[in-house]
């Protein structure tokens, strides 16, 4: 925390300076600009955000510490650092926090901070439901890792916890039961936000943002937020499901009542595969902002990277049961899951190909943010190489359960999604917290991190052809896996001095930064293209002075740059000329309220109310009530500010005296 | 391509000016559209129980030991139709009075608003009443929720139902509260309006269900 608290806190806070609080409803309305009760209570986006990103980091330590131990299991023949049940639970654990607590809020994290920005908005749509999607989250992801401590140990069946080995009877301790309750409160998180920023890109675009003005990273979101909202009640479905066997003693993936326990891999699936999509957009968006910054060039095929998009969300729904080839389908369900994973493929590789054309002939900047996204495309091409060889269900069901398919999906969400989150860090760590994070460092850490991806898990495809089992616990030294394995070992402690690396690099740019008198890095200090660079860094308060009027696709660069007799781009607008100042007065801001804590606070104590015993849940419902209550009464904005009952109607900017400056600087805009 | 760009500036600059105010982009307040989402993802929800209970209501039969034993003695005999028709009914009748407190509400008649809300919510207990009287029948003849796959099945899918019912009334109730005290009038129409959807799919959803689960053999 303290490493994001100080900057931010130093906003120019000019926009709610004046705002006079007054109690409203039971709690008093937080008043507190500043302290740790300014981060409690903050409806902000861009805190919400910057919270989002420290809790993710949090556990993508803890993850890695799983990791680590998974990889010192394995570092032997007939390991013995793990015993077998606590080796499940470990390989289960890193699994379910690396995908739901990690890489899904590192990406929320991106699109609460940037989506309102990109888009000209001075906030999301619903900024309470924003700070409660965070808290749910939080509190989702504390309940899960909870189940180590009282849960008799962590959930023992796999981050996709087939039936009925997630039955009482397969995993008696009450890990599975952590499991349920707590991925179905971290579900909670994602409906709420998936609502959030679906309504936020739709309705609350600056004049002139039409959709296909959109930069691609907000389309990527969009996609993945509708992704979220028709998958996730499925696997909201399917986690009832469990919580009621085991807790309510139902029978639905009770075998022996002739329950069918391919309903839970259905159910499963039918969420899991378009998470998979939820977890790697992100990233894909990321990229595709940050290669035409710094390839010098507009991003190659617009539409067909949008389309692209939108393709995979909606192909992401009819591909599930190709991780099920092996549990006999069928021939023709089998069939055509196969057809319709090797098409997924293709919008999969247009994007891969509009990036390289994106780059060629450009004037690449080879800085930390460009070759972690060049990272991304060259590691996600392996991954999804190996992706298309599983839609291929003779080859599948020989893979199935192998080493090879832990490659595959390492490749995908380490070589791809992560890479592309880290792109993002280096890219937008200026604007987030007002200093550039050290280049130098960064390309250390890139380069220890690819080599130690590569070493871990290159060799895990060929453990997998060799016919080496995922989950299981350990191997003889006879098997002629020994080898392969120790270099994995190898690689992730690679892995991890690359991610110590980044945290200090982190510290010593914070450090330097701070002796060199806090200088500014400027609004744009990577000349780039889209809205959130045309305001001063870190970002204000209010984020926009004026609500900018946008009149083409990537209408920043298009403010500083036109175009010779030969269509070259030259400068014609200094980047400080055409940014905004960021010392507007009087914009008016949703005000911070604690309802959102205090309702998330009360689903973990139902969740252990449901566990353990009905009592406790009662405080729970009761906070959990008190919290909708005190919510529903108090108005999303003290009254008094503003005449509207919509909160913070961010178009327009009308009663402001933005309007009128509004009109200068729109015929100041070169178009075309 | 530089005349085109310009032209989609233009067709931007006028929506832009449409725009100003407080219309959103789409021209669905923020909130409708939010409770709009939400309802597509409820969808997803009530499909994956019902794809759960089809499955289950047609495997009973079909498993070892079950296979002389039909739906029907299992459950599906028990199945008051009659009596679950009129509470369908009932259900259904009260999207007509939720249809007509909001157009009450629109024309600031306070009087007829807290009526129908009153209304609303009492033909809605009136159909949950009616579920808690079937529970009870079910369990006295012995089909409890742990019966087996069917029963699980059944419970899961009304009762889940039975719960957006109740979620319902307390919505509409906290809206009859807030009538009382003078604080519902014409200008948060919209309120209740967005409370009235949540309503409506909750009947339409029975619809299916009721076929589903009493209607189809």
């Amino acid at each position: 925390m303290a490493l994001v608290e100080r900057e931010p806190l130093a906003l120019p806070a000019g926009a709610s300076a004046g705002t006079a609080i007054e109690p409203l409803g039971v709690l008093a309305r937080p008043a507190t600009k500043t302290g740790w009760r300014a981060w409690v209570t903050t409806v902000d986006h861009k805190k919400i955000g910057i919270m989002y990103g420290v809790v993710a980091m949090f556990f993508f330590l803890v993850g890695g510490l799983e990791a680590t131990l998974i990889r010192l299991q394995l570092a032997q023949p007939n390991g013995s650092i793990l015993s077998a049940d606590v080796y499940n639970q470990v390989y289960t654990m890193h699994g379910v926090t690396m995908v739901f607590l990690v890489i899904m809020p590192m990406a929320a994290a991106f699109a609460n901070y940037l989506l309102p920005l990109q888009i000209g908005a001075r906030d999301v749509a619903f900024p309470r439901l924003n700070a409660l999607s965070f808290w749910v989250f939080l509190f989702g992801g504390l309940f899960l890792n909870r189940s180590w401590f009282v849960g008799g140990g962590g959930p023992d069946c796999g981050w996709f916890c087939y039936a009925p080995n997630s039955g009482v009877t397969f995993s008696p301790t009450h890990g599975v039961d952590f499991y349920s309750i707590g991925l179905q409160i971290a579900g909670v998180a994602s409906l709420i936000g998936s609502v959030n920023l679906i309504v936020t890109v739709l309705n609350m675009r600056a004049p002139g943002m039409t959709l296909f003005r959109m930069p691609v990273f907000t389309w990527m979101q969009l996609v993945v937020q509708m992704l979220l909202l028709f998958s996730l009640p499925v696997i909201t479905v399917a986690l009832f499901l469990l919580s009621f066997d085991r807790n309510f003693g139902s029978n639905f993936f009770n075998v022996a009542q002739g329950a069918d326990p391919l309903l839970w891999q259905h159910l499963f699936w039918i969420f899991g595969h378009p998470e998979v999509y939820i977890l790697i957009l992100p990233s894909f968006g990321i990229v595709s902002e940050i290669i035409p910054v710094m390839a010098r060039k507009p991003i190659y095929g617009y539409p067909f990277m949008v389309f692209s998009g939108i393709a995979i969300g909606f192909m992401g729904f009819g591909v599930w049961a190709h991780h099920m080839f092996a549990s006999g389908l069928g021939p023709m369900s089998v069939a055509a899951f196969s057809l319709s994973t090797m098409f997924i493929a293709v919008p999969t590789g247009v994007k891969i190909l509009n990036w390289m054309a994106t780059m060629w002939g450009g004037k690449i900047l080879y800085n930390t943010p460009m070759l972690f996204s060049a990272g991304l495309v060259a590691m996600f091409t392996i991954g999804g190489l190996s992706g298309v060889t599983h839609a291929i269900a003779p080859a599948d069901t020989q893979q199935t359960d192998t080493y090879y398919i832990v490659a595959h999906f390492h490749y995908v969400l380490f070589g791809g999604a992560l890479l592309g989150l880290f792109a993002g860090f280096y890219f937008w760590w200026p604007k987030i917290f007002g200093l550039m994070l050290n280049d130098k460092l960064g390309k250390w850490h890139f380069w220890v991190t690819l080599v130690g991806f590569n070493l871990t898990f290159g060799p895990m495809h060929i453990l997998g052809l060799q016919g080496m089992s995922r989950r299981i616990q350990t191997y003889q030294s006879t098997d002629g896996f020994t080898f392969w394995n120790q270099v994995a070992t190898l690689g992730v402690f690679i892995i991890g001095a690359g991610l110590i690396l980044f945290l200090y690099n982190c510290v010593h740019s914070y450090r330097t930064w701070k002796a060199a008198g806090r200088p500014n890095p400027g609004p744009d200090p990577w000349d780039a293209r889209s809205l959130e660079w045309s305001i001063p860094s870190p970002t204000p308060e209010h984020n926009f002075d004026v609500v900018p009027e946008i009149h083409a696709q990537d209408d920043f660069w298009h403010r500083k740059y036109g175009e010779d007799e030969r269509g070259r781009a030259v400068r014609i607008a200094t980047t400080e000329s055409v940014a905004q100042k960021g010392d507007a007065k009087g914009v008016h801001l949703p005000s911070p309220s604690f309802y959102p804590l205090i309702l998330a606070a009360g689903l973990p104590i139902i969740g252990y109310g449901v566990i353990f015993n009905r009592l406790i849940a009662i405080p729970g419902v009761l906070l959990f009530l008190f919290g909708i209550y005190g919510w529903a009464f108090e108005p999303a904005t003290e009254p008094g500010d503003h005449e509207g009952d919509h909160g913070h109607d961010d178009h327009g900017g009308d009663d402001h005296d933005g309007a009128a400056l509004a009109t200068p600087a729109t015929e100041e805009a070169p178009v075309g | 391509m530089a005349e085109t760009m310009t032209a989609a500036a233009d067709t931007g600059h006028h929506e832009a000016h449409d725009d100003h105010g407080h219309v959103t982009n789409t021209g669905i307040s923020n909130e409708k559209l939010g409770m709009w989402l939400f309802l597509g993802s409820e969808c997803l929800l009530f499909g994956g129980l019902i794809s759960t209970f089809l499955l289950y209501k047609k495997k009973l039969n079909t498993f070892p030991g079950f296979e002389n034993t039909t739906v029907n003695k299992l459950g599906a005999d028990l199945f008051d139709i009659p009596f679950t028709s009129v509470s369908s009914f009932v259900l259904l009748m009260s999207s007509l009075t939720m249809v007509l407190a909001v157009s009450s509400l629109q024309r600031d008649d306070q009087r007829r608003t807290r009526l129908w809300l009153m209304a609303t919510a009492l033909l809605g207990s009136t159909f949950l009443a009616g579920q808690v009287y079937e529970f009870t029948a079910f369990l006295n003849e012995g089909l409890g929720f742990t019966t087996n796959i069917f029963s699980s099945a059944f419970f899961t899918l009304t009762g889940f139902h039975g719960a957006h019912v109740l979620i319902g009334i307390v919505i509409l109730m906290t809206m009859y509260a807030q009538a009382l005290r003078g604080r519902l009038t014409s200008r948060n129409a919209e309120a209740l309006e967005i409370a009235g959807l949540y309503w409506h799919f909750v009947d339409v959803v029975w619809v299916v269900i009721f076929v589903v689960v009493y209607l189809i053999k």
